[in-house]
């Protein structure tokens, strides 16, 4: 199993690599003189050299690609053009307010869209069956962002029930900071009513951010049980007198699941994007926000930091993935060596 | 023409294919359609914020331009730029998985770790770093989703080269001294056409959401483009009173991106047998 | 006498395929007395797969309520699909790849049998398996609770299924076919081992099949299935040595005792949607006449505690039909 989870990473390793190097290479076409962009428009031959020779810009191409990947390795990512300090320190700030988000989504889809995807299989064309897809088909159609707003009108404009932005209420401030998720952090701090402020601050962007995720797992589940019900082994799993219950929670859902499983992985890549968009309209101070205030501010550093950092949770993830995969089904281990 | 029956046998698929119809009509003759088709650039800043009413059904936006008229105008930007980048990404992925597909060696390996590198980043991110690299627009927007979007098609050719180049009857054809070049393009890419096509669907869909996505954010279309995510954008200032401004510019992309992705799925299970048997 | 342990009586399901109604069984009536191994052959299509699922309870869902009566230890079990006789009568499947869940191990798939149908403890129900392990000749038993099925092979899975069968102590184990999908030296263990175990413990079974040498060397009694009904019963021997039923006598002339193949019978199978009238064998039977199209044989007892549907059993066939 351990050789099996070692194996994953080395093969997520050149993808990864590969990314450092497109960084590279994306930072250098991008038109006109980085020394130029970086000076600003107003900015004289000089200061323009000056630069130049302040960023390694004037060294030959292949040794910057190097001292750029020696750096990204080292954990080194740049300054902020906008701020001027470390990248890195920026997005290790970041970085926890959207995997909370992510996270919380990614359980809120699964557990609900694989309860959704198994009461519809076993209601196979029925009235559920058909809601079901009916909602899974409309829930990857809709725009992440624009469902959001739809919500903070409804809850938050209308009705006042929901926060409308931010991660919790400025009265409060932020707790200690522990683990960087306020659900955690506020529960260490033992404040109970931080962390419901927390979780009702919570529920808008997650639900929005949940939404394509959720319809995504059902209609994989709902498959993966039509699927696993047609097999030899629930026919006589139900022949040796299986009960009913444990027949479809259990026994066949596990079957099913190896399928939706994979569709999660692929399903973190349409989160992290979607969060990119929900974390902007509801002022969520993540990954997010800083990528959309580098875009305004052409902080060319922090946008590509942004993209391999992403790049890494992204094989993180799917490396995560495949050893779930390998402790679900164990097959897959076997099959592999 | 047997698949077509097929396809409109699904009533799903049917459905789909309808609102994609619709929306190309829609395009086609938006300025004939909407009521005020000056209203792409025009502003009228004495009646901003008016209300849905007989004279204007989706209401006015901030500078008073009819939402209606903008939301028509806005489906042919939308189409036109889905098309335009799934039409890009085929024409780059498809050789590229035809290539890797063929024979292994150097050649194939390199094509496919490029390809896993675009696929390490989800695109949105990675759309919105090449977007801001290239200036932002509408222009840059449509590259950074190309560049991000080939290599689904790259991927899918090239498992089904894969699985092709096996078969009797490429062995057949290269037995008798066909070129390789004339295999690929006359016989496996036209048995690879419902794979790419399937993608092809799901793409336009999948375009559609991210560039309005990345209108939203201000890194695709620019004022005063009727651009639906731009609109959402503009009318966030306007909440809660201008409710209208936000609302039917995201009905237009659900409808859009649903009608793409029920065609997609009608097209998938009239392709696949195996998925088709297993609806039942 | 004692009453049979199963005895089924004028079984008919029918299940909807096609847009047209599929008869696949047909006033079926056939006895399992306690203590013996009745054997039920047909070729493929004839029906023994759904009167192992009748008797099991597990009917397609779309099947129609099936008429007739299948009495086990005395009551009837067909109006409750079964759900009182499970565990107590213990199923062999026919396909030791396919019949256990490859993501669960193969002791827990048993012992989730036993904890809803077997009496005691969870440790006691391991001690047992270990013990039915053992009996069914599995190598290392107390390692096999902690496999997952692709860890062994063909055979020994199936003797992992002869253990789950007589897991939670039955009376009556019905077989489904279960050497088809092995090779054929583990068919012969695996034959020899059922019947042992049947014999040593006293256990009656239903033993699906279509093949005349399993069904000589295993079976006291048989069936034959002809599309959804019975054309003859009684003593194996007696019946393998003298059929009775033209289509039994046809099967034998052309493979006296390899599998039953109809290649030397003219015609072919009747599709279960469109059965002949009358006698379902007349369109290929030699001494088929006008009136086997109009009425339906009925089973009559002959001589030797047998049983034959065809009123003209005892004419001789003529020369051609046996080339």
């Amino acid at each position: 199993m351990l050789l099996y989870i070692l194996r994953r990473i080395a093969l997520a390793l050149p993808a990864l690599f590969g990314l450092v190097v497109l960084t590279f290479i994306l930072s250098r076409v991008v038109p006109g003189d980085p020394a130029a962009t970086l000076a600003g428009d107003a900015a004289t031959p000089a200061q323009i050299a000056d630069i130049r020779a302040r960023y390694g810009l004037d060294r030959p191409l292949l040794e910057q690609a190097l001292v750029h990947v020696r750096q990204v390795v080292s954990g080194d990512l740049g300054n902020s053009l906008f701020s001027g300090r470390p990248v890195s320190l920026e997005i290790m700030q970041r970085l926890p307010a959207t995997l909370e988000l992510t996270f919380v989504a990614l359980v809120f889809a699964t557990i609900l869209g694989v309860a959704l995807g198994l009461v519809a299989a076993l209601d196979h064309n029925g009235p559920i069956d058909h809601l079901v897809r009916i909602v899974s088909v409309g829930g990857l159609a809709i725009a992440s962002f624009w469902l959001a707003i739809m919500l903070q009108l409804q809850f938050s404009m209308e009705w006042n029930i929901l926060p409308l932005r931010g991660r919790i209420d400025v009265i409060y401030g932020m707790p200690h900071r522990v683990t960087g998720f306020l659900l955690i952090d506020t529960l260490l701090a033992g404040r109970p009513d931080m962390f419901l402020d927390a979780l009702r601050h919570m529920v808008l962007p997650a639900i929005t951010l949940a939404l394509p995720g959720l319809a995504t797992i059902a209609r994989f589940t709902r498959s993966g049980v039509l699927e696993a019900l047609q097999k030899d082994y629930v026919l006589y799993a139900r022949a040796a007198g299986y009960g009913r219950f444990r027949l479809a929670a259990i026994y066949v859902l596990r079957n099913a699941i190896t399928v939706t499983v994979t569709q999660i992985g692929l399903l973190f890549g349409a989160l992290i994007s979607g969060a990119v968009a929900i974390e902007a309209v509801f002022d969520w101070p993540g990954l997010g926000t800083y990528a959309v205030q580098a875009i305004l501010s052409a902080d060319y550093k922090a946008l590509l930091a942004v993209t391999l950092v992403v790049g890494v949770v992204y094989a993180v993830v799917n490396v995560l993935v495949d050893v779930a995969q390998a402790l679900i089904d164990p097959r897959v281990a076997q099959r592999a060596r | 023409m047997s698949a077509l029956r097929q396809l409109l046998r699904d009533p799903v698929a049917a459905l789909g294919l309808a609102i994609v119809l619709f929306a190309v009509l829609v395009a086609i003759f938006a300025p004939f359609l909407a009521p005020y088709p000056d209203d792409a650039f025009e502003s009228h800043i004495m009646q901003r914020l008016r209300p849905p009413s007989a004279e204007f059904l989706f209401g006015t936006d901030n500078l008073g331009r009819d939402m209606f008229s903008r939301v028509i105008l806005g489906t042919r930007s939308a189409l036109f730029v889905a098309v335009s980048v799934v039409f890009a990404a085929i024409v780059i992925g498809v050789p590229v998985g035809l290539a890797a597909g063929w024979r292994d060696g150097w050649l194939s390996e390199t094509l496919m770790r490029v390809t896993d590198i675009f696929l390490a980043v989800p695109q949105l991110i990675l759309a919105l770093a090449l977007g801001q690299l290239l200036a932002p627009g509408i222009g840059a927007a449509m590259v950074a989703l190309t560049l991000t979007y080939w290599p689904f098609f790259a991927r899918t050719v090239f498992a089904e080269t894969r699985r092709l180049r096996t078969s009797l009857f490429v062995d057949a054809l290269a037995g008798i001294g066909a070129h390789p070049v004339r295999i690929l393009l006359l016989h496996v890419l036209p048995n690879a056409a419902p794979a790419v096509l399937v993608r092809a669907t799901i793409g336009m869909g999948f375009t559609i959401l991210t560039a309005a996505i990345l209108g939203f954010l201000g890194v695709g279309a620019a004022p005063p483009e009727p651009d639906w995510g731009l609109a959402v954008a503009e009318a966030r200032q306007h909440l809660p009173e201008a409710w209208w401004f936000a609302t039917f510019p995201g009905l237009a992309i659900m409808l859009l991106v649903l009608g793409f992705n029920l065609l997609g799925d009608g097209l998938r299970d009239a392709a696949d047998p195996r998925l088709r048997r297993s609806r039942r | 006498m004692m009453p049979p342990l199963l005895e089924i009586s004028q079984l008919a399901v029918t299940l909807p395929g096609g847009g047209a109604l599929a008869e696949i069984l047909d006033d079926v009536t056939l006895k399992v007395p306690a203590g013996c191994i009745t054997g039920v052959v047909g070729e493929s299509g004839c029906g023994k797969s759904t009167l192992l699922r009748a008797i099991l309870g597990i009917l397609p869902r779309h099947a129609q309520t099936p008429r007739g009566g299948i009495f086990f230890e005395g009551h009837d079990i067909l109006p409750d699909r079964a759900a009182g006789v499970r565990g107590r009568i213990g199923f062999v499947p026919q396909d030791p790849y396919l019949s256990l869940n490859p993501l669960f191990r193969a002791g827990d798939q048993i012992l989730e049998i036993m904890r809803r149908h077997a009496k005691g403890s969870r440790a006691e129900h391991k001690a047992r398996l270990v013990e039915l392990f053992r009996a069914v000749q599995l190598p290392d038993p107390e390692a096999a609770l902690r496999k997952y099925p692709h860890e062994f092979s063909g055979g020994q899975r199936q003797r992992l299924l002869i253990a789950a069968a007589l897991s939670c102590e039955p009376r009556l184990v019905v077989a489904d076919e279960p050497t088809t999908a092995l090779d054929v030296t583990t068919q012969r263990e695996i034959l020899g081992l059922l019947r042992e175990l049947t014999r040593a413990r006293g256990l009656s079974m239903l033993f699906v099949t279509h093949d005349f040498g399993v069904l000589a060397s295993l079976c006291d009694d048989v069936a034959v299935l002809y599309a959804g009904r019975v054309a003859e019963t009684g003593p194996t021997r007696a019946v393998l040595d003298a059929p009775a039923h033209p289509y039994t006598r046809m099967l034998l002339a052309c493979h006296p005792d390899r599998a039953a193949d109809l290649a030397g019978i003219p015609g072919a199978v009747p599709p279960a949607t469109a059965q002949p009238s009358g006698c379902r064998f007349h369109p290929r039977c030699p001494l088929a006449r006008e009136s086997c199209a109009r009425e339906v044989p009925v089973l009559q007892p002959i001589p030797g505690g047998r049983a034959v549907a065809c009123p003209f059993h005892a004419e001789a066939l003529p020369e051609l039909a046996l080339v």
